[in-house]
């Protein structure tokens, strides 16, 4: 049943990564982009994770992509017209991308070894209680120097916006 | 497989009793505005009108499901299903009752229980925004973009006090579980008062429960909300083009959201399925009491009656009560009812007053909605929350 689900929704979460490029449309990518969301949740979910796959919903799914696509709305931005590739593209393109992949696939051979085969629920530290003593525990100080850094972010962005208005 | 089979019938029993409360609470909604304006309301189909929602469901079945050429076809289509599917999903997690014992079978009256209950909640709710953005973008249509603009700038602003008047009920109960949420509130205080979380902890909730309800009607585009709609300026807003089950879909989704929240409200603030007062003041004997008193009422008025077809029709319907009325008094069936009566009850309460208030206020202007959001709600949830979170750490021990 676990890899049943973990096969459709890994299936799925690629499938709309690579959807998310493909499609033309901004509004078919945002929603591409937001079954990607949706299946890595449920990736966390399969591991053991609620707190984390709710979280992921809530923030990415349903925040962080909703302003997306309204922003998308709000500029009613057409279909892209697909430009002429270059020569570089058509000829680096596949043999880049290959090399990528086999880079990535080194790594995950070399820091991973059989015997941390992960197990579907084998994680047991996902409820809410063991992720907020691990933020205000042993985390609590990048915990607040990430939110420092956001506030900083939001305060630029308030300040962007105000000279515009002037 | 014993599992599978008590699964599967207790969703064909909440699926029936929930497409039969969305059905007839519009029904209700007519009758209750009706009064309100000092109308009748649907009289005409049925005795009271009772059979008007079989009416409409025909109606909107048969209808048919235009589909406007200018449209982006595959958002047009999917948009209302992902509103109603969204609309649909949550009541699988809401407790109704107790744990009871049916023909030797232990079983919750609740579908599944998560440990991150009210979480699931408010993800399947921000993702419901979707249905309504992409409907109001899809349509192609100026009106429909406006209302699907705003009605997603509402739900995304409002979500943010709603979520942080749900934690401080939280902080109280010390869990995210629906289930376990009533049961903390389960017990009393002085004897008599009930320890839900309107009432009892360190701090009374009862800003965050006015908070949430305002939220409440926000998130589900109520009026005085119900911008996204407003028909004096945008026609009909996200469905103008909407026709047959399309637009019947937006509809149920509209009211099961408006059922989602209020039963949430009653986990969260008014404990459930636990009872007003203790047992030993005889809380058991209440719904069959108030089940006949209902029925003397309508047996009164059917003997005396004010039209002609109340001499056939009340006396029926007080024999209907009188018979609820002595299923709560049996013993086998009185564990499963009583409790699921009080949580019937308080939701019941909830969507009457949702009701009430369309009929008593008038709209917002939008700036004024956005500002009561953002300058208002939201910093007293956050004090809310901060008082809230003082005192539960005071108190803990």
């Amino acid at each position: 049943m676990d890899l049943f689900f973990f096969v459709v929704f890994a299936v799925v979460a690629i499938g709309g990564g690579v959807s998310v490029v493909l499609q033309t449309h901004p509004i078919s990518s945002a929603l591409s982009l937001v079954a990607v969301m949706g299946s890595l949740a449920v990736l966390y979910l399969l591991l053991g994770a609620e707190f984390i796959a709710m979280a992921q919903v809530i923030v990415y799914a349903g925040a962080i992509m909703v302003l997306f696509l309204f922003v998308i709305m709000l500029l009613n931005s057409g279909g892209e017209t697909k430009p002429g590739r270059s020569a570089m593209v058509k000829v680096l393109g596949v043999p880049v991308l290959a090399g990528f992949v086999a880079i990535i696939a080194y790594v995950f051979s070399l820091s991973f070894n059989d015997t941390l085969a992960v197990h579907f629920g084998g994680f047991s530290d996902g409820s809410a209680r063991s992720i907020g003593r691990a933020i205000f525990g042993a985390y609590l100080l990048p915990f607040e120097v990430t939110s420092v850094l956001i506030l900083v972010a939001i305060l630029g962005a308030v300040v962007l916006a105000r000279k515009e208005l002037d | 497989m014993e599992f599978y089979v008590i699964s599967l019938v207790k969703i064909a029993v909440v699926f029936a009793g929930f497409m039969t409360v969305l059905a007839y609470l519009q029904w209700v909604e007519r009758k209750v505005i009706a009064h309100v304006q000092v109308r009748v309301g649907p009289n005409r189909v049925g005795p009271h009108g009772l059979l008007q929602p079989m009416a409409d469901i025909i109606k909107l079945v048969t209808k048919e499901g235009f589909l406007p050429s200018h449209v982006h076809k595959f958002f047009y289509l999917l948009a209302p299903f992902i509103a109603v599917s969204m609309a649909l999903v949550s009541i699988s997690i809401i407790p109704f009752g107790s744990e009871i014992k049916v023909f030797g079978y232990t079983t919750w009256m609740q579908l599944t229980d998560l440990n991150v209950g009210i979480l699931f909640v408010l993800a399947i709710s921000s993702l419901g925004v979707y249905g309504i953005a992409l409907a109001g973008w899809s349509s192609n249509n100026k009106y429909s973009l406006l209302g699907g603009l705003r009605s997603s700038a509402q739900m995304i602003s409002y979500e943010l006090p709603l979520s942080l008047a749900i934690t401080a009920p939280l902080l109280i109960a010390g869990t995210l579980s629906l289930r376990e949420i009533v049961q903390s509130q389960g017990g009393y205080n002085f004897g008599f008062l009930p320890r839900w979380s309107v009432f009892a902890g360190p701090f009374p909730q009862v800003f965050s429960f006015i908070i949430f309800v305002i939220a409440g009607f926000a998130e589900t585009n109520r009026v005085p909300f119900d911008l996204p709609e407003a028909e004096n300026e945008l026609v009909a807003g996200f469905h103008t083009e909407y026709s047959s089950m399309q637009f019947a879909s937006f509809f149920m989704a509209e009211y099961a959201n408006m059922v989602t929240i209020t039963c949430i409200t009653t986990i969260l603030f008014l404990g459930g399925w636990q009872p007003l007062f203790p047992a030993s003041l005889g809380s058991n004997y209440l719904p069959p009491l108030l089940l006949f008193f209902v029925g003397a009422l309508l047996l009164f008025n059917g003997l005396n009656p004010r039209r002609r077809k109340d001499r056939f029709s009340l006396p029926v319907f007080a024999v209907v009560f009188f018979l609820l009325g002595i299923l709560f008094l049996v013993p086998a069936v009185k564990p499963i009812l009583v409790p699921f009566f009080w949580f019937a009850a308080k939701v019941g309460f909830l969507l009457f007053t949702f009701i009430w208030i369309r009929g008593t206020l008038p709209r917002f202007r939008y700036d004024q909605l956005m500002s009561f959001a953002w300058k208002f709600l939201f910093p007293a949830a956050l004090i809310n929350l901060l008082i809230t979170g003082l005192l539960v750490a005071l108190t803990a021990k």
